[in-house]
């Protein structure tokens, strides 16, 4: 027995595959099952993570409901992984920050915005707060550059923090890889395998999502996000490169990096989101964890914010909407720093982690 | 009310699957009766996993080459003769470009599943396994314009001298309809799942076996053909029967409730007493025959014994083993007598030889003394846990079948051929398997069958 209901049944279906593996070629949770006789809690969380939820062993399997072994891996797994990042979310305490994660979500990111609106309402002078701003500097006439460095800097930094410790929980708790070898070669498998989401493939056709064609795009979409959030990413940071190395302040003309990459990551952020929205609201109720409707939409819905709101700064910098939207996109993106340990984020970092686990374990097993 | 095709398909598993792509490709209309619903449909195809067809070299998941001599002879050696040697060389000739051919209806294939090994070179394996292989074959006959229908109960067929001329279709929602067609594609399968069926050749006995397919395998397009003038093949009482453990379904539990673990320990009945050599012969030959010998026990139960030593030998099973830390407590949970077991155990123990374990071969670890004899892998059941699995016969299909041509057309009793009859699958399986079995030969017979069966048809339609 396990500590909890969804473990347990995890553990029941991992005995139903185990003695079965049809499955083994379409992903990775099934060789990894294979590679165990017996399950943990560690063990369960591990292959419930490496699942990316393709649904492709639900349409294939003949156990699946209405038959009575009641063989539905991608929903049980589904669940098992939203109530890992509970499990091992940093600190503890906040762990019941994902019981109703869409109304956390939503409360801290509209505390966040009015908190950005009241404060450049508050420090800045109407005409200021109203007025056209243009050419380097323009942004920090609202609020000084060193304290949304110094701001920002604080929420990313206590974010990466929660998550290395909830992640060393993970990590400590599937154990040591079975016949496995950690070296610098299963990071790089990882890193590629999560890159192009090798495993959200339906074993080659494609993914399952709204009934059993696998016509799904979520792959797709996915990478417009996560492409579109790194390339965001990477914008911020060429511009505080910029800033601190070459004393070029922001904004930037349309055609420089910062812009370029950010323009680019912010149309991924918003095309990517709502699509994978989309496929959301489309998806067959049997492969959905409904209870954590909340978190997934809630996730969603903060990357396109921060898309949103870049993008329409970009658009509108250089009119009086720029204050207010100026306001809005920071806070946003503050909501998004600090959410990120409490929510949906957590995802990739877990499957990650499962996936370097797994890499670690095929490399031991070729090895041996 | 009635419609009109080309060609009808009474099956939805694999055989009647490749006749109805096979017909349209053709340039036929075909309509598929399938009598399950959508989620059980495919018939025993949703249980398997793979196929076995000849080829002359190693592919990119076959091991190496597995030439039509060889099928042929492992044909000949699991059928001890009895088969139809002009179809069943002709169904291993085929077989070669179905590997090929059924990769183009969209089936994808993978190597051999873990714990499969033994097979890698002779057969190909469904990746997702059957009824993804089912979805495959479904999806591309949809989009190539093959209608389907699910829930489909035929109570009749009109067959005049050996030509079918309709069938009736009973359908609770939509009204009973009347559906003519110029050819018929007979792949319904065989009637395992019919236990009253079955009780004509195994009595009350039948009542005890556990089917290891869909509750919709009745044998009823069988049992039509045979009585309107087709001419029967194959053993009614010949099946492929495995020993899956007693805890399983009555219907559907498919692979997983199998066991492989006969030869690291001993098989008694309820009586305590062992009946058949448990180390004869290496998988899979040991796997198809104790379905039958189990049948043959009184109650037709049976239950193998090991010892802890032995548990991660095998692949783990769907149901825990029955554990007692003495033979007695074991015994007592089995509900056999303890005495009896005891004194079963302590024979065979005293009865083992020394000798080098080695699953992988005949090894030399046998007993001396006793009957029945355990001629391999004989080793003393010492070691605390007491282990049990308890067994009944798990049927998996059945041989009686329609004799076919190497067109698949059916023959009628006066042994002439039927003008627009067509046959393939298990329900035709019977003209090559006079008995026995090797694995992956059933989907071969399907796939090829079905091919074949759905071009005829078609060409008779068209012509």
């Amino acid at each position: 027995m396990h500590g909890t209901r969804i473990l347990d049944e995890a553990d029941r279906l991992m005995t139903v595959c185990n003695s079965c593996r049809y499955c083994e070629g379409l992903c990775a949770v099934f060789p990894a099952m294979e590679m165990r006789r017996a399950f943990s809690d560690g063990d369960l969380n591990y292959l419930a993570n490496l699942c990316h939820g393709c649904g492709a062993c639900y349409v294939d399997c003949q156990f699946s409901p209405p038959h009575e072994f009641n063989v539905n891996v991608p929903q049980t797994l589904a669940i098992a992984r939203a109530e890992s990042y509970a499990a091992y979310a940093w600190p503890q305490a906040l762990s019941g920050a994902f019981a109703r994660n869409g109304l956390v979500i939503s409360i801290v990111a509209a505390l966040s915005m009015a908190a950005f609106i009241l404060g450049f309402a508050a420090l800045n002078d109407r005409s200021v707060l109203f007025g056209v701003h243009t050419g380097p500097g323009a942004f920090y006439r609202l609020m000084p550059h060193n304290a949304m460095a110094a701001l920002f800097s604080a929420a990313f930094l206590y974010a990466i923090f929660a998550l290395v410790m909830s992640v060393r929980a993970f990590w400590r708790d599937i154990g040591p890889p079975i016949g496995g070898r950690a070296d610098g070669g299963s990071i790089f498998q990882a890193m590629r395998d999560a890159g192009e989401l090798r495993y959200l493939h339906g074993g080659g056709v494609g993914c399952y999502n709204e009934d059993d064609k696998p016509t799904d795009r979520r792959k797709l979409f996915h990478h417009l996000t996560f492409y579109g959030f790194l390339l965001c990413f990477a914008a911020t940071s060429v511009a505080t490169l910029y800033h601190y190395l070459l004393g070029r302040e922001a904004p930037y003309p349309w055609w420089d990096l910062p812009v370029v990459l950010g323009t680019l990551g912010g149309i991924g952020l918003v095309i990517g989101p709502i699509g994978l929205f989309a496929a959301k609201m489309r998806r067959d109720p049997a492969l959905l964890d409904e209870q954590r409707y909340g978190m997934d939409v809630g996730f969603i819905a903060m990357l396109l914010l921060t898309g949103f709101t870049g993008m329409l700064l970009l658009l509108l910098r250089e009119t009086a909407a720029m204050g207010p939207l100026l306001a809005l996109h920071l806070g946003a993106v503050f909501a998004l720093f600090i959410t990120m340990p409490y929510g949906k984020f957590v995802h990739g970092i877990y499957r990650f982690a499962a996936l370097v686990r797994y890499a670690q374990e095929r490399r031991g097993e070729a090895g041996s | 009310m009635s419609s009109k095709y080309d060609v009808l398909v009474i099956g939805g598993g694999n055989a009647a699957l490749c006749a109805a792509i096979s017909a349209r490709r053709g340039g036929a209309s075909v309509l598929v009766l399938e009598g399950a619903p959508k989620f059980y449909r495919g018939g025993n195809t949703r249980h398997t996993r793979n196929m076995r067809c000849a080829h002359d070299a190693a592919t990119e998941i076959l091991t190496g080459p597995y030439t039509e001599e060889e099928f042929w002879e492992d044909l000949l050696r699991v059928t001890g003769g009895q088969t139809d040697e002009v179809l069943a060389r002709h169904m291993i000739r085929e077989s070669k470009d179905i590997l090929n051919w059924i990769v183009e209806q969209g089936v994808r294939w993978q190597p051999s599943l873990g714990g499969t090994l033994s097979l890698g070179r002779t057969n190909s394996f469904f990746l997702g396994g059957g009824r993804a292989m089912l979805n495959a074959l479904y999806l591309t006959a949809e989009k190539l314009g093959v209608e389907v229908e699910y829930d489909a109960q035929v109570t009749d067929l009109v067959i005049e001298d050996g030509m079918f001329l309709a069938a009736r279709l009973k359908r609770p929602i939509k009204g009973d309809t009347e559906i003519c067609a110029t050819s018929l594609v007979a792949a319904a399968g065989g009637f395992e799942a019919n236990i009253e069926w079955l009780k004509q050749y195994w009595g009350e006995a039948a009542d005890n076996f556990l089917i290891r397919g869909t509750p919709y395998n009745r044998g009823s397009i069988l049992k039509m053909l045979l009585a309107k003038g087709v001419q029967e093949v194959g053993d009614p009482t010949q099946c492929h029967a495995v020993a899956i453990d007693a805890r399983a379904p009555k219907f559907d539990g498919g692979i997983i409730t199998r066991h492989d673990s006969v030869v690291f320990g001993i098989v008694v009945n309820k009586h305590a007493q062992r009946f058949y050599d448990e180390g004869e012969d290496i998988w899979p030959k040991r796997y198809a025959i104790w379905g039958r010998l189990v049948a043959a026990q009184p109650d037709q139960i049976a239950y193998i014994i090991f010892d802890s030593t032995v548990v991660t030998s095998f692949m783990p099973t769907l149901f825990p083993p029955i554990a007692g830390q003495t033979v007695a407590e074991l015994a007592g949970k089995l509900e056999l007598d303890p005495a009896a077991l005891e004194k079963t155990i302590t024979e065979f123990n005293a009865a083992v030889q020394p000798g080098t374990f080695d699953h992988t071969i005949l090894d030399d670890c046998r007993t001396e003394g006793i009957t029945p004899q355990k001629t391999h892998w004989a080793r003393r059941i010492e070691t605390p846990p007491y282990l049990a699995y308890p067994v009944r016969p798990g049927i998996t299909f059945t041989y009686l079948g329609t004799r076919v041509t190497r067109e698949a057309r059916m023959l009628m009793a006066d042994g002439k051929p039927s003008a627009n009859m067509f046959a393939a699958g298990e329900i035709m399986a019977g003209n090559v398997l006079g008995k026995g079995y090797a694995a992956g030969m059933g989907m071969t017979i399907g796939s090829v069958f079905g091919r074949i069966a759905g071009r005829e048809a078609a060409r008779h339609a068209k012509n």
